[in-house]
């Protein structure tokens, strides 16, 4: 049942990845000690707090950390390649066609002085040997699967030319364009309405079917994640909290941090007059509090949580379900 | 409920844009095309539609970043359709806007402490450096990041960071009209939550009107009083949001609606989902009459050659609809 354990099958494996940042105030230890695995054709979610450190976990998964970044990680391989042991330039290469990422700031990541077609034609002509026009009937192709009205024409337009969710797709369409083994994709439906983001989502679910493409989204949307996540880890203050299968894990949380999150989602169904907010803010990665780092926000709060920080365990009658909380059972029979 | 003061009122803007290179392949996209609103002080009002429908453009018009090609905005009482320079900015303390790409609208130069500091001391709300610190301390907390990140620069914050970031901004000048872009798209459930509330707090308390785009119908019940709901640069459905949402009475709401997702794996939509028929049409060659006919599960002859106004159904004035069949479409009574 768990492919991801299968070697074969791993797209992903990483260990013990770690980043964190330089600062003027200090170290800034953003992800502390990540393990995660995607196998082929999986579709894995990422789930957390703004600021617990998921996008930087995908930078350095890529190789594209932020100048002040440092990265350790004990095991970092993509199919039967180790990416550690590549070099700058191996790595590059690596990134444009074995590997693609949708980054989550849009209009910073596309080139603003050359045309759409342009920058995906470039992927074509780069990596598959296609002429001028081959090139650009293909990013019209490629406009039209994620959607963006009238393709031809609008394949010459600049960036800034797009409103915010067609920028989005364009993004994607950059990062499936030479259907890579695995994409990351950083918030890629943020922008994007309930319908263009089911297109998106079929789109990135087709991917995964026929081509076995691995995919690691990251997503605050737990709509989005009860519709196309296999697994879900759940991230908080640069550490994996929770991770386990999205049928289990979405009905039976296990930390109360996915807990808290499941409540606070708000419903098109009815209107109330405030919406459910965790109490408190989540600790600046700078100077985390002592014990378990959720516990000054947490209902199920008892002393040991004060003092000694919970290691992820697997719980007792799940498989493959983890969870880093000294209450764990509690909290997940108190949800059912 | 005494009427309160009319602070904004937009009448018939118009926006079209020239895209692709010059010669012949030059396409005109209409943006919006014939939108009025009004917005009445302490009343928060959602507009909500597609990716590409005009809603940044018309946002970027009602804060004089782009000027509309015909039509009226008035605030406050004055005329500010052709008002420029610096009598403009002046006015913009009155009118602040809430970025749709964060990253980009924030100067990458400038930490944080500038970067809002920066309009208090243009406008005058603040002497001295230890005020200006003071001031924007608080409204750090205010959106709930610490103020010791003050010194940072934004490219070193997270997605959801740097929106909370833009919004401090906004609230800097405590303006009267708030136009929020996509505000909490790249938020998290729980701090989604806070910021929502937040804003909605500060409307009701001090009488802000607030204009707030947003895909997530969800968000738009909690935060909208009215709810504008927008296709292709033109309102179809305009009025108190409970009745909008309860009793659709125009076919795109109903369809927008239909599609909003929902954390239950059990109730999984992505394939059964109703999606609409077709594609989007594109803004450089719009449908002819109603805009959405194309795409109609209603339609009819008279649709694809009649345009329909905004009117007011018999039975309420609560809200305005531009659809021939809307009496029949909200009783759900045509044939689909
Ligand atoms: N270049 C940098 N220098 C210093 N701190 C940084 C830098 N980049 C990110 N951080 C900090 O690291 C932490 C994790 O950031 P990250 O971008 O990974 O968050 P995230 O989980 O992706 O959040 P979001 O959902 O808001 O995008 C945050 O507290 C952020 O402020
Ligand atoms: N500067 C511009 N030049 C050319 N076309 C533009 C320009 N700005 C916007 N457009 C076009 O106008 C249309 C409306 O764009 P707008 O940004 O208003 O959409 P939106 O409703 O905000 O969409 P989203 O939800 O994706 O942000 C789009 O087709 C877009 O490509
Ligand atoms: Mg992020
Ligand atoms: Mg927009």
């Amino acid at each position: 049942m768990h492919a991801s354990a299968d070697s074969t099958s791993r797209a992903l494996e990483v260990r013990g990845l770690s980043v964190t940042f330089a600062t003027r105030r200090g170290p800034v230890p953003a992800v502390v000690d990540v393990d995660l695995q995607v196998a082929r054709g999986e579709l894995v979610a990422l789930l957390g707090e703004s600021g617990s450190g998921k996008s930087a976990a995908a930078r350095a998964i890529m190789g594209l950390s932020d100048r002040n970044a440092t990265v350790g990680a004990d095991t970092l391989r993509l199919g039967d390649t180790d990416l550690l042991s590549l070099t700058e330039q191996g790595r590059r290469r690596t990134r444009g066609t074995r590997m693609a990422m949708v980054f989550q700031d849009a209009l910073s990541a596309l080139n603003p002085v050359l045309s759409i077609g342009d920058q995906l034609g470039e992927l074509y002509r780069e990596h598959r040997d296609m002429s001028r026009k081959q090139a650009r009937a293909a990013s019209v192709d490629l406009l039209a699967q994620v959607g963006i009205p009238a393709p031809d024409k609008r394949v010459s337009d600049y960036p800034h030319q797009f409103s915010g969710g067609m920028r989005q797709r364009i993004l994607i369409a950059m990062a499936i364009a030479l259907r890579p083994e695995l994409i990351i994709a950083d918030e890629p439906t943020t922008a994007l309405d309930v319908t263009v983001q089911a297109q998106i989502l079929e789109l990135l679910d087709s991917l995964r079917r026929d081509l076995d493409m691995a995919v690691l989204l990251i997503t605050h949307d737990l709509g989005v994640v009860s519709e196309v996540a296999d697994r879900v880890m759940v991230m908080y203050a640069g550490r994996v909290v929770e991770a386990g299968s999205a049928d289990d894990l979405l009905s039976r949380p296990a930390h109360p941090y996915t807990e808290a999150l499941l409540r606070s989602v708000p419903r098109a169904d009815r209107r109330d007059a405030t919406l459910h907010a965790i109490s408190g803010s989540p600790p600046s990665p700078a100077n985390q509090p002592a014990g378990c780092p959720f516990h000054p926000r947490c209902e199920y709060v008892i002393d040991l949580c004060r003092t000694s920080r919970p290691a992820l365990t697997p719980l007792e009658d799940a498989t493959a379900r983890t969870a880093a909380c000294h209450r764990s059972e509690e909290v997940r029979h108190a949800t059912v | 409920m005494p009427p309160s003061e009319l602070v904004l009122d937009a009448r018939d803007l118009h926006k079209t844009f020239h895209t692709g290179r010059s010669g012949l392949r030059r396409a005109r996209v209409s943006a919006v095309d014939g939108v009025s609103l009004q917005l009445h002080a302490g009343e928060s009002l959602g507009i909500v539609g597609e990716s590409g429908c005009g809603k940044s453009t018309l946002a970027r018009m009602l804060v004089g970043l782009e000027s509309p090609d015909s039509g009226s905005i008035v605030i406050n009482g004055k005329d500010v359709t052709k008002v420029r320079g610096r009598d403009r900015r002046l006015m913009r303390a009155e009118v602040q806007m809430v970025f749709q790409d964060p990253y980009t609208s924030l100067d990458p130069r400038m930490t944080v402490l500038e970067l809002i500091g920066e309009p208090l001391v243009v406008h005058k709300r603040v002497t001295g450096a230890a005020e200006r610190r003071s001031r924007v301390a608080e409204l750090l907390s205010l959106v709930n990041l610490a103020p010791e990140l003050m010194h940072r620069y934004p490219h070193q914050f997270s997605g959801g960071q740097r929106q909370r970031i833009g919004i401090a901004r906004a609230l800097a000048l405590e303006p009267r009209v708030l136009v929020c872009d996509e505000p909490v798209s790249a938020l998290d459930m729980s701090v989604q939550a806070q910021v929502v509330n937040l804003l909605r707090d500060l409307q009701q308390r001090m009488g802000i009107a607030l204009l707030f785009i947003a895909h997530d119908l969800s968000v738009v019940r909690h935060v909208a009083d009215r709810t504008a709901v927008m296709y292709l640069g033109r309102l179809g459905e305009v009025g108190d949001t409970d009745v909008v949402y309860d009793s659709p009475a125009h076919p795109y709401t109903q369809a927008l609606l239909s599609a909003s997702p929902v954390v239950d794996r059990s109730r999984r939509r992505l394939a059964n989902r109703i999606t609409l028929a077709g594609d989007p049409p594109s803004p450089s060659d719009p449908p002819s009459g109603c805009r959405f006919h194309t795409r109609c599960r209603f339609k009819q002859d008279r649709c694809a050659s009649e345009t329909p106004v905004l009117r007011s159904l018999s039975d309420s004035k609560e809200r305005t609809v531009a659809c021939h069949f809307a009496e029949e479409v909200r009783e759900g009574a045509l044939a689909g």
